[in-house]
């Protein structure tokens, strides 16, 4: 009754609509994912699939984001739909799309996503039954040669029907004959692991929705799961059963189209063609050679019951992209460990011209080369991937992999976080990862089993992530928000519903009564279904929050900005941009008809400037006398910004220029930040502190710590810590007046950061740092500056926030990780919060979770919006209890697990020390998989063995440790230093995993095959390649995309083409030092490379420069440190480090 | 002499407990979320160097009259109670003076302090790492320690007194 205005756009209605119709694909997942009720799910699978896709996230078209009322059309969510893909998938997910980063909630890959469905459909159904066949396990064992294969050799028969479903995805037409021949003779299986992946992987390598598809890829994994299914039909079956026949059926009615479109690029390609013939005998070949791996594979079958990770295969599949073959030539260099299949090899090179090879040369993943048993089953291939999402009796996830053999492990694609096994229902419903992600998707029952799986268990979240783009939030107004009496926890839908008047709390398990008026639903106008409202519907919602959420009226948007115009700040140029962005933002500045600005600039005096309406011109007030500091006139200092624009404007005009002879070198920022505090704490607001040099006045004054003797050093790195607790204290001061400080430091010299940037830490500001930044000799800083400064003026605030984050009883939070100050145990002070802000907490299990079987866990955000509202953002998410250590790992994110460790590796460094934090990281990657090789794997086999979900974990320890952050041996200045570890520890997961491990692309050879489309843009999506000198050729350009910058690294003799049809120059030799931007060619060429530059910026909520770089510049440097598979002077190169793992291990 | 050094003993020991008592109150309103880190800490924090005077004077005096046992009992105590406190001050500039490096610098930080704390209970650390739950058992023991420092104070005074 009550509840009003229901605003939830898309919410309930459109987004059910949208999602049947979308991908029949997801139905697919849906099946294999769905352990606990197998059987009622399979049904409805197909349909189901639907709805899951489109979930409560993709609202379609309509999606409105916050907005209750009719500003959804803002969104744009129609048009980019479409625009993106002309299969029939395109639906809610597209608009997704230009955010690759944002996956739907059933852990699809985004991009990949249309293909994925689309792909498995059609093939599964042939598939499906054959594998029900399956081969007697000694047929399979015999051939089990190759390494890799292992696993799967034992359920062969079904990987090749498989197989063909990968075929499919790469070129369905030609291949479907072969394979179906391929099929009917069971040795296929061996020898065809390689050949098959082969053909796709040559295809897929350049184009961009092939990625997509590869997303799929992983399907190739899928093959896996498949035959594993029926091994595990007649061996021990998984406990929940995950395999079910039933559900290899359901897959095939969805697949038809989307797999199409995506497989027509690579059947044009010639290479594509080729090698299907080809791939069967090197396969064959490379297979007998290498008998060990098979033991491990067996072993695996068995242990994986569940299927869960469909996005891991999904993974898998990406790979295509990359001709397995193909790598294995470039490899011969490589330590004889890293050849898996010499006879794969061999075949390969010969194959593929040179030229070729380096751009596609990643072989995305080892299965590839393992599984397609059939070199010609393209066609195979995808209807085994189909059939293994469907079936999820092997969890790909647990695929053995031995890291030391197979070296190609990167998905061609974004790396999905993996799905839970949950029931159907309640996964379509959970939150996005993209939101919430645990570090264990499967959750150990007790403490002692998760001492076991030596993993760390914690939450990451990106709160108040701008969902707009991807997702609708529903949005609702209600006078009364339905809680749990006991513990407070808002209702969601993962709790149970009595009847129709009780709900049971899914965290501390209490009855409570369902209020009067929730049994109204206003979207369907019906009475007595409480079960339907939205707020049980969405995992993610936001409620308009009634007076009693208030303990003040909402206060107004404030913005204060504390420039520091001492010689040295004017002799950066920083003011002119600082003034003249704010200019042009002045509107864009979140708020309604009360926001208020302020302006405080200092050096060692501190100047206030009046703006009182009424005054002709800003009239500065200087206060000298910086150990007392004082307002000189308190009320007119802020001022109401729409009254007095003419005069904030004529200040910002003027301001450069008032400075402009300035010979003051010291800097009071101590007393300023004091000044800008007391301004402010009668309201709360946000402080932006631009900084140009180490304060050395008044307050908080501090001294060069840092030694440049000592950059370098291999010793512990001192000076991590703050030197003073003036500025931690000030933060306090600040959180608890509301006020949130950010820092935006431009200095070559050292700053100490590690004190100054405690000031943002608590208050739960940002920190921005622009190294050696001059408006002159660093063109680069300089957009980059500008770019982030429009961002983060227009970007979405709350204010006065307090965050909690709470979990079902049993489980408990012990450690917070990101910019906040810790109120009380689970609560959370944000002075400000912004949406570019990450947390991470720790947890762990005091009480064993028996009985259980699932656990729930819930953020809720109440913060003020620049407009006035008080709102509550609540984000649950909901996970399933294991109680077997294989199902531990079968659930482990990778990207999680990494992120995580590094925040708590930063802990470490600054409260022990940097050697303590990396010896930390190092044994964690050893004993995870230590306890994996004891405790889960039941068959022993030599080699560094890893399950596939955390294949990629010793390569992200090592690329960890070779952080600016954490490396030593590499000279490093101590601002660089700490400024990395603050960004590990408040960026969103997507953003810092770049960081970590950037992403490298080949770019001189891009093409439109497998494009994305985005709004009449075509993007090409290059492979990623793996960051190794060796991908590196003199004839290619490589960019490399680490976050925050990206290198475009040009090759020595780069094909002329490249040179002068995108870089602009003749040749070579002309290509300046110094190059920041592209020039605008009218060429395809140079369309193709600005569209995906642009497309990866859009990605991202902050400005990544690009720097062009020769291969004799001085900053090859920059380029090169972060190819962490290589050796350096001071690191291990990734295969040395698997061996001192596996060192470590058997130990 | 010897009746009046435990009379001391036992009034500071009562101090000690009291003060024990304080501390494990707050640090339970803290866990149950009635005050504010900021509130608590501020409030131990004006507490941690009454309570390693009291500690030091016990142990001084019963080191001056020769009391072996109890100056054994107390050393431990003692000791550790002013390690915290150093490690746990916020204002360490001697650990920060340029002159010391090398040796010197690795000798201190030996006593590994954190820099920049606000003393020994930080608000913003208290909550991570289980680190209100260490204080707490700390407390906890210490009110143990100094309950049976009492009796034993008591039972030596009793015996000063009639020895007298």
């Amino acid at each position: 009754m009550s509840s009003t205005g229901f605003n939830s756009r898309n919410g309930t209605g459109q987004t059910y609509a949208n999602g049947p119709s979308q991908n029949p694909g997801m139905g697919f997942n849906i099946g294999s994912q769905a352990p606990y009720s197998p059987m009622p799910t399979k049904g409805p699978v197909a349909p189901g699939a639907g709805l899951y896709n489109s979930g409560p996230y993709q609202p379609g078209p309509p999606a409105g984001p916050y907005q209750p009322g009719p500003p959804a059309g803002a969104y744009q969510p129609g048009p980019p739909a479409g625009a993106f893909q002309p299969g029939p998938q395109a639906g809610p997910y597209q608009p997704a799309a230009p955010v690759s980063s944002y996956h739907p909630p059933p852990g699809q890959p985004p991009l990949t996503r249309p293909p994925m469905g689309g792909p498995p459909p059609t093939l599964t159904p042939p598939q499906s039954s054959s594998p029900a066949p399956r081969m007697p396990h000694a047929q399979a064992t015999p051939p089990p040669p190759a390494a890799m294969s292992h696993n799967y050799y034992p359920n062969q028969p079904p990987q090749q029907s498989p197989s063909p479903a990968w075929q499919y995805g790469a070129a369905a037409p030609p291949a479907a004959a072969p394979h179906g021949a391929m099929r009917a003779p069971p040795s296929g299986p061996v020898g065809n692991h390689v050949g098959p992946m082969n053909p796709a992987a040559t295809l897929l390598p350049p184009q961009p929705s092939p990625s997509s598809s590869a997303g799929y890829a992983p399907t190739p994994l899928a093959p896996v799961p498949h035959s594993t299914a029926p091994g595990s039909g007649p061996g021990p079956v998984p406990l929940h059963g995950y395999t079910q026949p039933g559900n290899a059926s359901t897959p095939p009615p969805m697949a038809p189209h989307p797999y199409q479109p995506a497989s027509a690029p690579y059947g044009a390609l010639p290479t594509g063609h080729a090698m299907p013939p080809m791939g069967p005998p090197p396969m064959g070949n490379a297979t007998p050679p290498p008998p060990k791996a098979e033991g491990p594979s067996a072993g695996n079958g068995h242990q994986a019951p569940y299927a869960f990770n469909h996005l891991e295969n999904k993974m898998a599949g990406a790979p295509q992209s990359g001709p397995p073959g193909r790598h294995l030539g470039h490899y011969p260099s490589l330590p004889p460990g890293y050849n898996n299949t010499p006879a794969s090899q061999g075949a390969a090179p010969p194959m593929h011209p040179p030229m070729q090879t380096a751009p596609s040369q990643y072989p995305p993943q080892p299965q590839l080369y393992q599984q397609p048993p059939g070199g010609p089953g393209l066609a195979q291939m995808s209807s085994s991937l189909a059939s293994l999402s469907l079936q999820g009796n092997t969890p790909e996830a647990l695929r053995v992999v031995n890291l030391l053999q197979e070296r190609n492990l990167l998905p061609a694609g974004p790396i999905p976080a993996p799905t839970p096994p949950l029931p159907q229902d309640l996964q379509k419903v959970n939150c996005n990862p993209e939101v919430f992600r645990c570090t264990l998707s499967s959750i150990p029952q007790t403490q002692s089993l998760l001492n076991k799986a030596k993993l760390p268990l914690g939450l990451l979240l990106h709160p108040f992530k701008d969902l707009s783009v991807t997702l609708q939030l529903p949005v609702v107004t209600s006078s009364t928000i339905v809680r749990c009496r006991s513990c407070r926890t808002y209702i969601n839908p993962f709790v149970s519903f009595l009847d129709q008047r009780r709900w049971k709390c899914n965290l501390c398990f209490r009855v409570n009564d369902v209020p009067e008026e929730f049994m109204y639903n206003p979207i369907s106008r019906s009475y007595g279904e409480p079960q339907k409202r939205p707020e049980v519907q969405n995992a993610t919602i936001e409620f308009i929050a009634p007076s009693e959420y208030m303990l003040r009226p909402p206060q107004p948007a404030v913005y204060l900005f504390v420039l520091d115009v001492s010689h040295n700040a004017v002799e950066t140029g920083y003011l002119n941009v600082v003034c003249q962005s704010l200019l042009d933002n002045i509107s864009a500045l979140p708020g309604d008809t009360r926001t208020k600005v302020g302006f405080i600039t200092f050096d060692s005096t501190i100047h206030f400037y009046n703006l009182q309406e009424g005054l002709s011109q800003p009239q500065m007030l200087i206060v000298s006398d910086i150990e007392e500091i004082f307002l000189p006139t308190p009320d007119s200092l802020l001022v109401n910004l729409n009254e007095c624009k003419e005069l904030v404007q004529d200040l910002l005009k003027s301001l450069p220029h008032i400075f402009e002879k300035t010979m003051e070198t010291q800097s009071a920022l101590g007393p300023a930040l004091q000044a800008a505090f007391k301004l402010l704490s009668p309201t709360g607001g946000r402080v932006s502190v631009f900084q140009t040099q180490l304060p050395s006045m008044g307050v908080g004054a501090l001294k060069s710590r840092e030694d440049p003797n000592q950059r370098a050093s291999a010793k512990d790195i001192q000076h991590l810590a703050p030197a003073t607790d003036f500025y931690k204290k000030l933060a306090l001061d600040c959180s608890g007046q509301q006020v949130a400080v950010d820092l935006f430091l431009l200095s070559a010299q050292y700053c100490d950061l590690a004190s100054l940037g405690c000031i943002s830490r608590y208050s739960a500001g940002s920190v921005y740092y622009y190294p050696s930044y001059h408006h002159q000799h660093n063109p680069a800083q300089v957009e980059r500056f500008e770019k982030d400064l429009k961002r983060y003026l227009t970007r979405k605030i709350g204010f006065e926030a307090v965050m909690r984050i709470r979990c079902t009883k049993g489980l408990s939070i012990h450690t917070f990780h990101g910019n906040f100050f810790v109120r009380s145990t689970d609560l959370l002070s944000l002075p400000n919060v912004n949406p570019d802000a990450g947390f991470a907490v720790q947890m762990s299990i005091e009480e064993n979770l028996v009985d259980m079987q699932v656990v729930s866990f819930q953020a809720a955000l109440l913060y003020t919006s620049s407009k006035g509202e008080r709102r509550i953002r609540v984000h649950t998410l909901c996970l399933p209890v294991v109680n077997s250590l294989t199902d531990v790992f079968a659930g482990a994110d990778v990207q999680a697990v990494t992120g995580l460790l590094a925040s708590m590796a930063v802990d470490r460094s600054v409260s022990a020390s940097l050697g303590d934090a990396r010896d930390a990281m190092t044994n964690a990657a050893i004993d995870s998989l230590a306890s994996y090789r004891h405790a889960a794997l039941t068959i022993q086999q030599p080699g560094l063995l890893a399950p596939a979900c955390l294949r990629l974990f010793p390569l992200y320890v090592l690329a960890l440790l070779k952080q600016k952050a954490f490396r030593t041996g590499t000279s490093t200045r101590l601002d660089d230093r700490v400024f990395s570890m603050c960004q590990l520890k408040f960026q969103p997961l997507v953003y810092a995993m770049l960081m970590i491990h950037p992403t490298l692309y080949r770019v001189d050879d891009l093409s439109d095959q497998g494009a994305l489309n985005i709004s009449e843009r075509t993007i090409p999506q290059p492979r990623e390649l793996q960051l190794s000198v060796e991908k590196l050729c003199r004839e290619g350009a490589f960019l490399m995309d680490a976050g925050s910058v990206m290198h475009l690294w040009v090759g020595r003799s780069c094909n002329p083409s490249f040179l002068t049809q995108v870089l602009g120059v003749p040749d070579y030799a002309a290509l300046p030092q110094n190059m920041y931007q592209l020039p605008e060619l009218e060429t395809a060429e140079s369309q193709r490379t600005r569209a995906f530059i642009g497309w990866l910026r859009e990605q991202r909520p902050f400005y990544p420069s690009l720097h062009i770089i020769r291969d004799d510049s001085p900053q090859k440097g920059d380029f090169m440190q972060n190819m962490i598979e290589d050796r350096t002077e001071s690191a291990l190169s990734y295969y040395e480090f698997l061996l001192h793992m596996q060192q470590q291990i058997s130990k | 002499m010897e009746a009046a050094v435990f009379i001391v003993s036992l009034v500071d020991c009562c101090a000690l407990i009291f003060l024990s008592v304080y501390f494990i109150i707050t640090l339970s309103d803290l866990e149950c979320d009635y005050i504010n880190a900021r509130a608590c800490c501020s409030k131990l924090n004006k507490w941690v160097i009454p309570e390693l005077i009291g500690q030091t004077l016990t142990t001084v005096m019963m080191m001056v009259s020769m009391h072996w046992f109890i100056l054994i009992l107390n050393l431990p105590v003692a000791a550790w109670d002013l390690y915290r406190t150093c490690r746990g001050w916020p204002h360490r500039a001697w650990a920060e003076k340029p002159g010391l490096q090398g040796a010197e610098l690795r000798h201190l930080r030996y006593v590994k302090v954190p820099l920049g704390n606000m003393g020994v209970f930080d608000p913003t650390e208290i909550h991570n790492r289980g680190q209100l739950k260490s204080h707490m058992k700390e407390a906890m023991i210490k009110l143990g320690f100094h309950l049976l420092c009492f009796f034993i104070y008591l039972y030596s005074m009793i015996l000063a007194l009639i020895n007298d």
